[in-house]
């Protein structure tokens, strides 16, 4: 062997009734390096990593570590394989400490009896080594989501593997914590460990990785060395067709106010302070205006406020010109307010209706859809598959599709359809694009564009930077509740607006 | 597409099936239990005189026994009605008993002091019923309180209230120390008018108590399977229930509607009591009544039996009051008495895996298609 690979799949090929989720996908892990596993979603690379794991048996291909064939028939031998795996989900226990989640299942003991203080040794040492700041003796439900991940790639290290899966690692970090992992694992790969990393985001990529196979379609695309290939070149492997990256759009043409906002404040649901201070600005009919900031400073109770979940401790909204302060939910809608929420599955759909019924949850009671309270279930078909088609929303058995059965890339757009279609005058999208691959979020940008081009006023809440810079035509830039900054992201740079949201400058109000 | 099509066609009745395959395997399952329990107690007699009998309910002593099939079917059908109804808005109405009772209060006030018409007593066993069923859903909407935990307590509130009311030291107006009941509708004074009407079926039945009653209550069910599947209002309630953060992001009004979804379970459940003693099957009895009336409980059985399918409460229904109909005729030469009550206990509460049968079976069935789903995550 010619090559020094730790871990080899070879010609792997996993069916389940009536789908091939893994047709004849190899993929070959070698010493040290940092490898990724692109696809979208449903291109089987759960299936791939859960063959890895021993949650599921091939029914074609080997698996080889060091050279030598293995049998993985569970995750157990996985483990003794050496083969650690982060998954998306944490699979922490909430209200053991920090240090007594890294230990459970292997702890120390003598006669019976724990050696913690053994343990904590070991885990401050490999923290230490490695830079993943912890608390060992914090409950996880206390801690961040970034430390939660710390601790779950410290079960790793403390169970001494050397293989180390990273299932969508970046899905729930801000940027700042995105970095701290790309170095933590650039410090994996000088300690001889190799990691399997598995995304869609081609930024991340192009940042850490060495080199990348691809899956479309549970099947082998290909395995490119990251070192001569462009972001470009990625996706139009994943997604089998060149993808358009950068959004094309026309200067904005700005006219009359649709919203205005002035001096709103939200008391926080968490903590005494107040979530949202005084936050100030308007958005005009034809414009983009995004909130930019790191998770967590105010964004989504500034749009509960807006959108009348919350209600707010002062201030005042302006809606087309009427006062919808303290204005109910179903009133704003009425008024042309459509709100893509940031949780889909919160709010955003009921995911034990049918698709038609979801795409109705806005407008059941018009006129069009229910005579004297009675729903015409023929007009909501109708109107069902309507958006179904024109939208390009794809389930199993179309409208009478439970929601919950549907991916999640056509939950989002099913509700998008839905608040796009009722034509409004301010559309709030709040991480419209959030867990979803690159072909649907290219599809979503260019339907909020089109959108802002029809002259609707448009509110994107977003922590992308990408995003930011690619869609808005005006920046505003919120920190611990406040708008600390308005940018043009045309004069901006992403470095700036990175200062602002964390809070290292401030403009002055008025300058 | 045509072949998906037609798969879109089915996913309903599909649903469908496999609710009733599920209700049945509970009640087979039931049944066998029930039958190894007669061999324990009496294995020579357990299958004719026992187990037999148990099966044919009503039709051992037909036509008598199917009046009181009936007769005892109408209320059942209402308190099932009444936890399906909670079932289908998110809640778990466990209050059916307390409300029961209320209207069972509601009613005989209305008949027996009042002399109202039937159908006067039976809106008024509603509305209370409703009233006691508000109580918990207040306390739900407005201070986030399980309803489960209140409404248990409010069955004993409920219980008590109107043992006290009516007894009053033994001498309530309404209470016939003698009989140690509420006075019997049929006999007592300016009777006329305050029973539900038979129409002839106790003459048909030879019984005295079956009316109407159960056609009553086979209306109301087919009208709360309106208003669920049909309306705005039912597609609010159903929202609210299976996502109340997203039914609120609608702007649908989730305090109010789970109030109100509270309000109809208890009037659902007070208008089965109603149905009850209006058709004159019993009188209350006050210092007997420390325990929460069956009916309330057996909802609960009936409900899930059914899937919480409002049409489905009526057959289910009708079936555990068939079986124990069937139980009151085991023969007491070879069975003591609670011998019914216990196998019909064993039916009703085996009834209540219907549930859990359900997912299986669904499993089972489409194995498959979870399969598939497992690995649309990509």
């Amino acid at each position: 062997m010619a090559e020094d690979y730790v871990i080899e799949m070879l010609h792997i090929t996993k069916e389940f009734p009536g789908i091939k989720a893994n047709d004849d996908i190899t993929l070959q892990l070698r010493r040290g390096e940092v490898h990724a596993l692109l696809g979208e979603n449903g291109a089987g690379k759960s299936t791939l990593m859960s063959v890895l794991f021993g949650l599921y048996q091939p029914e074609q291909g080997t698996i080889r570590k060091n050279g030598k064939e293995v049998q993985v028939r569970n995750p157990n031998d996985a483990n003794a394989l050496g083969i650690g795996m982060v998954h998306q989900h944490f699979k922490l226990v909430e209200c053991f400490t920090v240090l007594d989640n890294i230990i459970l299942g292997v702890e120390p003991n003598k006669l019976g009896f724990l050696q913690k203080a053994e343990a904590r040794k070991k885990v401050m040492a490999l923290s230490e080594k490695y830079g993943l700041r912890v608390d060992p003796d914090a409950l996880v439900s206390d801690i961040s989501v970034g430390m939660q991940q710390r601790v779950e790639i410290l079960k790793m290290l403390y169970r001494d593997n050397e293989i180390l899966i990273f299932d969508e690692p970046t899905a729930v970090l801000t940027p700042q914590e995105i970095d701290e992992l790309m170095e933590i694992m650039r410090g994996f790969k000088k300690e001889g460990k190799s990691i399997l990393f598995i995304t869609h985001k081609l930024n991340e990529i192009m940042a850490v990785a060495d080199r990348c196979t691809v899956l479309r379609k549970g099947k082998y695309v290909g395995v490119v060395d990251i070192a001569a290939t462009t972001k470009e070149e990625l996706s139009r492997m994943m997604v089998g067709r060149d993808v358009q990256l950068q959004v094309e759009k026309a200067p904005a043409h700005p006219g009359e106010v649709i919203l205005d906002v002035q001096d709103v404040t939200i008391p926080s649901a968490t903590h005494k302070k107040n979530a949202v201070k005084d936050v100030t600005f308007q958005v005009r009919a034809g414009e983009i205006v995004c909130l930019a900031g790191i998770e967590g400073n105010g964004q989504t109770e500034f749009v509960y406020g807006l959108t009348g979940l919350e209600k707010l401790s002062g201030g005042r909204i302006t809606f087309c010109g009427k006062d919808i302060t303290h204005a109910s939910i179903r009133e704003r809608s009425k008024a042309g307010m459509s709100h893509i929420p940031e949780d889909r599955h919160k709010h955003g759909l009921i995911l034990d209706y049918s698709l038609e019924n979801n795409m109705v949850l806005q407008r059941y009671w018009q006129s069009e859809f229910q005579s004297h309270g009675f729903i015409r279930k023929d007009k909501v078909r109708e109107y069902s598959d309507r958006l179904i088609e024109q939208y390009d929303v794809r389930s199993g058995q179309g409208s009478v599709t439970t929601a919950r059965s549907m991916s999640g890339g056509n939950q989002q757009k099913a509700i998008i359809a839905r608040e796009i279609d009722r034509d409004p005058k301010l559309l709030v999208a709040v991480q419209p694009t959030r867990g979803l691959d690159v072909g649907a979020i290219e599809y979503i940008h260019h339907q909020i564009v089109a959108q802002r081009d029809a002259g609707k006023a448009v509110l994107l809440v977003s922590l992308e930077l990408d995003e930011v810079m690619n869609l808005s035509d005006r920046i505003l830039v919120m920190y611990e509740g406040e708008v600390v900054g308005e940018f043009d992201p045309k004069t901006t740079t992403v470095q700036e607006l990175g200062l602002y949201m964390a809070g290292a400058r401030k403009q002055r109000k008025g300058e | 597409m045509e072949k998906k099509k037609m798969l879109s066609r089915s996913g309903g009745g599909r649903s469908a099936f496999v609710s009733v395959l599920a209700a049945l395997l509970c009640i087979v399952i039931g049944l066998v239990c029930g039958y190894l329990v007669l061999l324990a107690i009496n294995a020579e007699h357990a299958w004719a005189d026992g187990f037999v009998r148990i099966l044919k309910g009503g039709f051992y002593d037909a036509p008598y026994g199917v009046g009181r099939t009936l007769a005892n079917a109408a209320p059942l059908v209402m308190t099932g009605l009444s936890v399906a109804f909670a079932f289908k808005t998110g809640l778990f109405n466990i209050g059916a008993a307390g409300q029961y009772t209320l209207g069972a209060y509601g009613a005989l006030y209305c008949a027996i002091i009042l002399h109202l018409p039937w159908y006067v007593s039976l809106i008024a066993s509603a509305v209370l019923g409703g009233l006691w069923g508000a109580i918990p859903g207040l306390f739900k909407a407005y201070l986030n309180i399980n309803e489960v935990i209140t409404s248990i307590m409010f069955n004993w509130i409920g219980l008590y209230l109107v043992n006290e009311i009516i007894y009053a030291g033994g001498t309530g107006p309404m209470y016939d120390a003698r009989n140690t009941r509420t006075l019997n509708l049929r006999r007592m004074e300016g009777a006329e008018g305050v029973t539900i009407p038979d129409f002839g079926l106790n003459d048909m039945f030879q019984t005295n108590s079956t009316t109407i009653a159960i056609f009553l209550s086979i209306v109301v069910a087919i009208l709360i399977w309106v208003v669920l599947d049909k309306t705005t209002f039912g597609y609010e309630l159903k929202a609210v229930g299976l996502n109340k953060n997203a039914a609120r992001y609608a702007g649908i009004n989730e305090k109010k509607n789970l109030v109100l979804s509270m309000v109809i379970a208890g009037a659902l459940a007070g208008f089965g009591a109603g149905l009850y003693y209006l058709s004159g099957v019993s009188e209350w009895n006050p210092l007997n009544s420390t325990t929460l009336p069956a009916m309330g409980f057996n909802g609960i059985s009936v409900a899930l039996l059914a899937s919480s399918n409002p049409i489905g409460t009526i057959f289910s229904a009708l079936f555990i009051s068939h079986i124990t109909v069937g139980g009151s005729f085991l023969s007491t030469r070879y069975y003591p008495t609670e011998v019914a009550d216990l196998i019909s206990g064993i039916i009703i509460y085996l009834c209540a895996f219907s549930m859990l049968f359900r997912g299986k079976i669904a499993k089972l069935l489409s194995g498959k298609r979870a399969d598939k789903t497992g690995t649309k995550e990509g």
